[in-house]
């Protein structure tokens, strides 16, 4: 079968106008094509049908349950769109304020990584000094050291310079040029040509200089790259708040979240329980943000990501 | 400054200047990384509650992981467990995914980002809705396979000892479209002259896969393999929400009781802040060793285009 396609597309090669050639080779084109689509859109489905099943369950009222049988999958009877906002403000679980909450950390930290990353990733990038290759050996091996090692001293830390419970532990980490963002902005300043230095040195520019207006400026679709990133991570982080924040109002939306599920009940069994509609609906209000913008940025997010595993 | 020796001070003010913009990481990898790594090894010999003084107590944590927690190597097989069946799965439904996004068909940006976007939702929010759906009286897998499929005795997915493991993987299986768009990163850098040349040298599909796609992808793999293989052993997030918390951490029967959740629940609920940095070391040395095995065949199997290595 395989020999035989082969000298098929020799022939077409050599002659492009030999009809039962050309129509052998559309029909196999268009079954490989429909197999390929049919695949695709089944994985496509597969992954958006848990999704659109949590819409239909946030949008039932509190008298339906939400585990139904047959599943709906897009609600046709229950639009309840104000279960969105009754679940923004349980006063036992306010989740406008871990809302809040995980907007500031995301905002302290797309700062943190904006001004560290774009600092530290220039001289290893762009600027000749001894220990160079050193220190971005030790960077990649930072990216390799499992996290838990630091994490007990890390707390410990913390929780003797007083920062326990509060948000510090969260934000100072991000100023201080996480190694692999740094890494994503380096492989991109060194892409810049070298001649720009020069010609800005020849302007009468110092290296603080040259940083500032040209190489920073000429960064900027990679630290966009950086920002997103910031975003997500922060957003989805659960381990770190889990650990660092000792009371209920500081909570940021991920561990709200599972707050949340603790007390609504243990197991999804205890559907009778209560307000499983709002458990979704809050649910979807921390997919929401994420996913929006992933949609909004995909394409320079994708390229980012695929950068850093190519040059691994 | 003499770094450089006297003439050389041109050299010598851009090494000051590098060391300035890289101060930031400096810092924090002094404060944030060198520092807590000693002290985690000091106190993993040690027993500290944080309340009561610091007290030496030499090997005694690492002999008790050994001989009195069996919890320990409970956690280390479920760990391991976890690993042993979706490394494996990740790589090849990744490049599997890969090549099937790298058809050149209309459309195909639209589904890169669809099949890419669970990879961004959290950890959390996958965990509950996974919940949900594989609840085994009213979730929506179990109506599937009995209402549709006839199955008999649908499992009972995350409440029982056995189907809680598979459970995991599937709700990982459900994001492994993050892993494809790197491989189909990898596939795209591959250049078509290459499949041209092999074309001309009689090669089917199945020998231009073997004999040119999976050595040029070999890289790739590599990256992804090294960076599963660590992510995999601080697996947390997913089993912490859908293990049940507190004392029912690590769900039915310990069966999703991860390293990292008997750490956390030894380090940070029960205080025991030395035994917690001897788990952590244990941990470490355990990666350390199989990042190592990895790296040793890689020569074997790696292949790098330019001859060099990375």
């Amino acid at each position: 079968m395989a020999q035989k396609s082969s000298i098929s597309q020799r022939a077409v090669r050599t002659n492009q106008y030999v009809g039962s050639f050309w129509g052998r080779k559309s029909v196999r084109r268009i079954v490989t094509a429909t197999v390929c689509y049919a695949i695709l859109v089944g994985i496509g489905l597969l992954i958006c049908m848990p999704i659109s099943w949590m819409l239909g369950a946030a949008l039932k009222s509190d008298k339906e349950t939400i585990f139904t049988i047959p599943p709906t999958w897009i609600p046709t009877t229950s639009w309840h769109w104000e279960n969105f906002y009754r679940s923004m403000v349980i006063q036992a679980y306010p989740l406008w304020r871990y809302t809040l909450n995980t907007l500031f950390l995301v905002g302290a930290n797309m700062l943190g990584a904006l001004l560290s990353c774009s600092v530290v990733a220039y001289p290893l990038a762009r600027l000749r000094f001894p220990g160079q290759n050193f220190l971005f050996s030790v960077m990649i091996a930072t990216m390799l050291i499992p996290y838990p090692v630091v994490l007990v001293p890390q707390f410990l830390l913390y929780k003797t310079i007083g920062w326990y419970g509060t948000y510090l532990p969260l934000i100072v980490p991000s100023f201080t040029g996480g190694a692999y963002l740094t890494f994503l902005v380096r492989q991109y300043m060194r892409s810049i040509p070298a001649e720009l230095d020069d010609a800005s040195r020849i302007d009468g520019c110092n290296y603080y200089q040259t940083f500032l207006r040209l190489i920073l400026p000429l960064s900027s679709p990679v630290l966009v790259v950086v920002i997103i990133f910031t975003f997500l991570w922060t957003w989805n982080d659960f381990m770190g708040p889990l650990i660092y924040l000792s009371r209920q109002e500081q909570f940021t939306l991920a561990v709200g979240l599972q707050y949340f599920k603790e007390q609504v009940g243990r197991y999804l069994g205890t559907q009778y329980s209560i307000k499983w509609n709002l458990m979704m609906a809050a649910t979807l209000i921390s997919i929401f943000p994420v996913l929006i913008l992933y949609f909004a940025v995909q394409e320079k997010l994708i390229g980012g990501i695929a950068s850093v595993g190519l040059k691994g | 400054m003499k770094l450089f020796g006297r003439k050389n001070t041109l050299a010598s003010r851009e090494a000051t200047a590098a060391y300035v913009f890289l101060s930031p990481w400096l810092i924090g990898l002094i404060c944030f990384m060198i520092i807590p790594i000693i002290l985690s090894l000091a106190l993993s010999f040690t027993r500290w509650d944080t309340y009561t003084p610091v007290k030496w107590i030499g090997l005694s944590n690492y002999k008790e992981m050994f001989v009195e927690d069996r919890l320990f190597l409970k956690s280390l097989g479920v760990t391991l467990k976890f690993m042993a069946v979706w490394e494996p799965l990740h790589i090849i439904l990744g490049v599997l995914l890969a090549l099937l996004l790298n058809q050149k068909l209309r459309g195909m940006n639209f589904f890169r980002t669809l099949f890419y976007a669970p990879a961004v939702i959290s950890g959390i929010a996958v965990a509950l809705m996974w919940m949900s759906l594989l609840d085994p009286d009213f979730g929506v897998v179990n109506y599937i396979l009995e209402g549709w499929l006839g199955v008999q005795k649908a499992p009972n997915w995350l409440r029982s000892p056995i189907w809680a493991m598979p459970s995991l993987w599937m709700m990982y299986t459900w994001g492994v479209g993050g892993s494809a768009v790197i491989y189909l990163a990898g596939l795209q850098n591959i250049s078509p002259h290459l499949y041209e040349a092999a074309e001309i040298d009689g090669a089917g599909s199945w020998r231009k896969f073997w004999n040119v796609t999976l050595p040029l992808l070999s890289p790739t793999i590599f990256f992804m393999l090294i960076t599963g293989l660590i992510g995999g052993f601080q697996t947390f997030t997913q089993a912490y929400v859908v293990g049940g918390s507190g004392s029912g951490l690590g769900g039915p029967d310990h069966s999703l009781l991860f390293y990292m959740l008997h750490l956390y629940q030894q380090a940070f609920i029960q205080g025991r802040m030395g035994y917690g940095a001897a788990l952590a070391w244990f941990l470490v040395v355990i990666a350390v060793i199989v990042v190592f095995v990895v790296f040793g065949t890689s020569e074997r199997w790696v292949y790098y285009e330019s001859g060099k290595k990375a």
